[in-house]
């Protein structure tokens, strides 16, 4: 019994002790831009890196995501002759919940990942202390721009996840389901509130700040050669991962 | 100008260093020897502040590192450079941007006399036109010498080498010595902090040496002074050595 309460007690205390790395790193990489210089290269080369190269999946997982939508919703709502509403459903479904978590997971995978393997290899290989030994504030070099990148770019990317995802949606429902195109389109415009987009994007705006937080704080912490940098790895990506879908359901919560 | 008083620093039951005290004289080349996980490494990255110890001061210029605000800190290790074991190259970087990473960091010169410096740097360490060269194109030794270019960018008075010829031949050992010593001369007498158990290489290169054995310097002295040392310590380790290498 005695062995059970110091087992919980050790994982709830470095439990409180990862979240309050974790909420360090955020203020320490958030305080570092009141700082000058602003290394505006840097966070131009993860905004590409997060945004721009990460376009293609979040396209690909988009437009699928919005085609089953729609092909499941449109069967069900065939049965009582409603798949005329296939299209809000597709739309509120993806503003709301899916194009913000999504495209989160899908970065998280991507983008965490690769934060906690390149920090963490820079860490294990030295590369970390000589940028302390050369006086720069590796928070500001190397924390900031992905925390930066990554706050502005899941928004975004959570845009085009939807945008992508509604003409998915629309192609299965009108070319597959018979679902007039107009109707379609009408439904979405009737059912549809601009909350739904502003509410999915404080959504993703939370889950950006995560990716980066937990990628990098898994990164700078390495330690334990290339094996540690695996751990760092995995572990960014499942922490990322779980926090978002924890999150995810006290937002819900708190907006809808 | 560097002095180490009673410094002590363990990680968790591991007590690393256990009361180290130390001068370095300043222009001068000062060799710490010791046997492996003696805490060598250690003892150089609390005198370039990268860690704190649990008790004991650096002072430099009589002032405690420990006690300086992280802004004074940034400020003074600006009068260090250090070489890295593995020399800590930028691998995402060219060997230029490397070597040119201090100098845009904290001057505002231009890009043409950037690029007059590094050239210049790479010159010295006899490797000019290897400027486009990524760190993972380039030998052990190569990286080396790249690193100490880096670390003399900004002309420092103080430079640290952590084990600067572990790992490589005895030919680039000896170039690598010769490089210290050429580096130790350009910068108009920089004080050089080195970390070894190269025992050739320090007799070739030290003005001091310092033995650590368990966490405590337990001699001090000139080459001449270590190598007919009477210290069981001292013998132990340089004994095998000698032996090896036939210095009388």
């Amino acid at each position: 019994m005695i062995k059970i309460v110091n087992l919980i007690e050790s994982w709830v205390v470095s439990f409180v002790l990862e979240l309050g790395g974790f909420v360090t790193m955020l203020k320490d990489g958030v305080f570092a831009l009141t700082k000058t210089p602003v290394r505006w290269k840097l966070i131009f080369k993860q905004l590409e890196f997060i945004g721009v190269n990460s376009s293609l999946i979040i396209i690909l997982t988009g437009y699928f995501t919005g085609a089953v939508l729609a092909l499941q919703a449109g069967k069900a709502f065939r049965l009582f002759n409603a798949e005329g509403a296939t299209g809000s459903l597709v739309v509120i479904s993806l503003l709301r919940e899916l194009s913000p978590v999504l495209t989160s997971l899908m970065l998280a995978a991507r983008c965490g990942s690769a934060m906690a393997a390149e920090i963490g290899t820079m860490r294990v290989t030295q590369q970390i202390d000589a940028l302390q030994v050369m006086s720069v504030d590796p928070v500001s070099y190397l924390i900031t721009p992905r925390i930066v990148a990554s706050f502005i770019m899941a928004p975004l990317l959570s845009i085009v996840f939807s945008v992508v995802g509604t003409f998915g949606g629309f192609s299965v429902a009108v070319g597959v389901l018979n679902v007039n195109n107009a109707i379609y389109w009408d439904k979405i415009q009737q059912y549809v509130d601009m909350e739904d987009l502003w509410n999915g994007l404080a959504k993703a705006l939370v889950f950006g700040l995560i990716i980066a937080v937990v990628g990098c704080r898994k990164g700078y912490t390495t330690s334990g050669g290339a094996e540690g940098v695996g751990r760092a790895t995995t572990q960014a990506v499942v922490i990322a991962s779980v926090s978002i879908l924890v999150a995810d359901y006290f937002l819900t919560a708190f907006m809808f | 100008m560097l002095e180490i008083r009673n410094l002590k620093k363990s990680f968790g039951d591991h007590e690393v260093l256990k009361g180290l005290s130390l001068n370095i004289p300043s222009g001068k080349i000062t060799v710490i020897i010791g046997g492996s996980g003696t805490g060598k490494s250690v003892l150089l990255k609390h005198i370039i502040g990268l860690i704190e110890p649990d008790e004991g001061q650096i002072l430099l210029d009589g002032e405690s590192l420990y006690e300086m605000t992280s802004e004074t800190l940034k400020k003074q290790r600006m009068r260090f450079g250090m070489l890295f074991q593995d020399a800590a190259l930028f691998d995402s970087m060219t060997v230029y941007e490397n070597i040119a990473f201090p100098l845009i960091e904290h001057t505002d010169w231009s890009e043409a006399e950037v690029t007059r410096v590094v050239k210049h740097k790479l010159e010295q360490i006899r490797l000019p036109g290897i400027e486009e060269k990524f760190p993972s194109e380039l030998s052990g030794g190569m990286r080396k010498r790249v690193g100490l270019a880096r670390a003399t960018a900004l002309e420092p008075e103080i430079v640290l080498y952590d084990e600067p010829t572990t790992g490589l031949d005895p030919v680039t050992s000896k170039a690598i010595d010769d490089l210290i010593v050429q580096t130790q001369n350009n910068l108009k007498n920089a004080t050089s902090i080195i970390i070894s158990h190269d025992i050739p290489s320090t007799l070739r290169i030290a003005n001091q040496v310092a033995m650590l054995h368990d966490g405590r310097i337990v001699e001090v002295g000139s080459p001449k002074d270590i190598l007919h040392s009477k210290n069981p310590i001292v013998r132990e380790f340089l004994d095998p050595v000698i032996d090896q290498i036939g210095v009388a």
